[in-house]
């Protein structure tokens, strides 16, 4: 069905509880409300901050939330799309499998943590901790990213338009980085790499994805593993 | 867990509605920490008259009641035998505040009046501008028998206690607020406190309680006392103290906030013409006036923010 001429259905998180408009975003019947059909669009009205707003959702539903979000929103998300118009607690899309979450503001610390899919973008910051044991997750921000991001990172793509801040990487596995800005330090292991044609096609893809196709792959910096950490290594017996 | 709620006012106008919109901030923190709550109150008419200076304490330090089991005016009885002369006493739940006419001088003669006539008395808070309130029960619970919501002034900070590190006493409560017109509370836990505790015992400091926060507020006080800025203290503070902190610390001038290196203790700022207001979460602002016009992000760690009346 055409997003566009579906009628959107309005949730008032005001009204309603938490629970119950979780229950129907995951397709579940609940006593005293109709159950949503699996493509019909939703807006989650007065959010106020709440947490686990939009959460565990496997069906390729588009949800929009008006207004900023708590912590773990759109967590363990499956095949939705998701846009929240604002800001977004700690741990935004933590375990997302696929589909997407655009975050319009900025997102705290651990943004797509562990998440093994989808796409998730943040038009602002992200805070300390994004992407960290990202296993599979596509994630762009817009603006710069905190600390310790892409901490022990697995698989996935971290695309940051500005800044990153110290310990990048460090001790990421098989994720790529890809930095447009400056990196106030790289974490253990992680080391900036050649952009071969293969990157900058990936990158271009990754960029108009999110809605930055204006940006040149080119001006952007790759980092990766330097793949010293992956076996035990005598030398480093003095450090344990 | 714990919670962290603090409001400084630009606009004089709202200040009588201090204590309306902290009770919201703070009962929204509450699910971070029921064990006990406290809150510093920066020139509210009825506790920290102008002209006055302000002894606030909890008459019976291990009190777990919502109040404190005491008359006002028998307690101004006994405080000005104490002081030899007139003091006005207001009841507050659990703990009681006590204001003279004076400066400096008489901040100290009252401290000393309290601790005469209540030895066993825990002293919450001192200056010419706070009261800080402390005790121990729910939130919600706590900021009405503090009569909070009807509290006006400038500024507030305001704390929900998830217990770690100490006993669940007013003792174990926030705000800390050891030198005059100070408060500091604290998200998270301190890891070498008691090196910390035993360099400022040494150096002359008397601790009211075992908890890691109080070491942190006394290291600010001792600082602010050899003539630091706010600011200054705590950039000391970050090369001093180890572990895991979120801290608003105000006094008569400043709200300042700083979070430890790793910052995994949450902070949400937001700023707007009539007023700064900084929280553990989001959620805890949302019913400050203006806030869809507020200025919203999160502190960067081992920055100082600060704001000077």
């Amino acid at each position: 069905m055409d997003a566009l001429s579906a009628t959107t259905v309005e949730l008032d998180l005001a009204a309603v509880p938490l629970r119950t408009v979780n229950a129907l975003l995951q397709g579940r019947e609940v006593a005293g409300h109709d159950a949503l059909e699996v493509d019909t669009p939703v807006t989650l009205t007065n959010p106020r901050g709440a947490h686990a707003v939009a959460v565990g959702m496997d069906t390729p539903r588009q949800v929009t939330v008006a207004g900023h979000v708590g912590y773990y929103a759109a967590g363990m998300n499956q095949r939705a799309d998701v846009v929240i118009e604002g800001n977004a607690g700690v741990g935004v899309a933590e375990n997302m499998m696929s589909g997407s979450v655009l975050v319009k503001g900025n997102a705290s610390q651990s943004a797509g943590a562990t998440a093994h899919g989808g796409l998730l973008v943040v038009e602002g910051d992200a805070a300390a901790r994004c992407g960290i044991s990202m296993k599979g997750v596509d994630i762009v921000v817009g603006g710069s990213i905190g600390h310790m991001s892409a901490f022990m990172a697995q698989a996935g793509r971290l695309v940051v338009r500005g800044d990153a801040g110290e310990a990048l990487g460090d001790s990421i596995y098989e994720a790529r980085i890809y930095v447009r800005g400056t990196v106030a330090s790289l974490g253990a292991d992680c080391v900036a790499k050649e952009m071969r044609p293969e990157h900058l096609e990936e990158l271009a893809t990754l960029l108009k994805a999110a809605g930055f196709e204006d940006d040149d792959p080119a001006s952007y910096t790759r980092y990766g593993s330097a793949r010293t950490l992956y076996h035990f290594h005598v030398d480093n017996a003095a450090a344990y | 867990m714990c919670g962290i709620v603090g409001l400084h006012l630009r606009n004089p106008a709202l200040a009588p509605r201090l204590g309306e919109l902290l009770t919201g901030m703070l009962c929204e923190m509450q699910d971070r920490g029921a064990d006990s709550a406290g809150i510093a109150v920066y020139g509210d008419p009825r506790w920290s008259p102008a002209g006055h200076v302000t002894v606030s304490f909890v008459p019976d330090a291990s009190c777990v009641e919502l109040t404190s089991g005491l008359a006002a005016e028998a307690v101004a009885g006994a405080l000005a035998t104490a002081y030899g002369a007139d003091v006005a006493v207001v009841d507050a739940g659990p703990t009681l505040v006590a204001h003279v006419p004076g400066g400096d001088a008489e901040l100290d003669r009252l401290r000393g009046a309290v601790k005469e006539a209540f030895p066993e008395a825990l002293v919450a808070g001192f200056g010419a501008d706070v009261a800080v309130l402390k005790g121990v029960g729910h939130p919600r619970d706590l900021a009405e028998a503090y009569g909070l919501p009807a509290a006006q002034g400038w500024q507030g900070v305001g704390h929900t206690r998830m217990a770690t590190e100490s006993a669940v006493t007013p003792g174990g409560c926030h705000p800390y607020a050891v030198g005059p017109d100070q408060c500091l509370v604290h998200n998270g836990s301190f890891s070498n406190h008691a090196s910390i505790r035993r360099d400022l015992v040494a150096a002359g400091a008397e601790f009211d309680s075992m908890n890691d926060t109080e070491v942190g507020a006394r290291f600010v006080a001792d600082r602010l006392a050899a003539g630091y800025t706010v600011e200054t203290a705590l950039k000391e503070l970050l090369t001093t103290f180890d572990g895991f902190y979120t801290l608003l610390v105000a006094d008569g001038d400043s709200f300042a906030v700083v979070r430890d290196a790793i910052a995994c203790k949450p902070a949400v700022i937001a700023e707007h013409d009539d007023w700064v207001a900084m929280a553990s979460e989001y959620r805890a602002l949302v019913g400050l006036p203006g806030i869809a016009e507020a200025r919203i992000y999160e502190p960067e760690p081992e920055r100082i923010y600060a704001w000077t009346r």
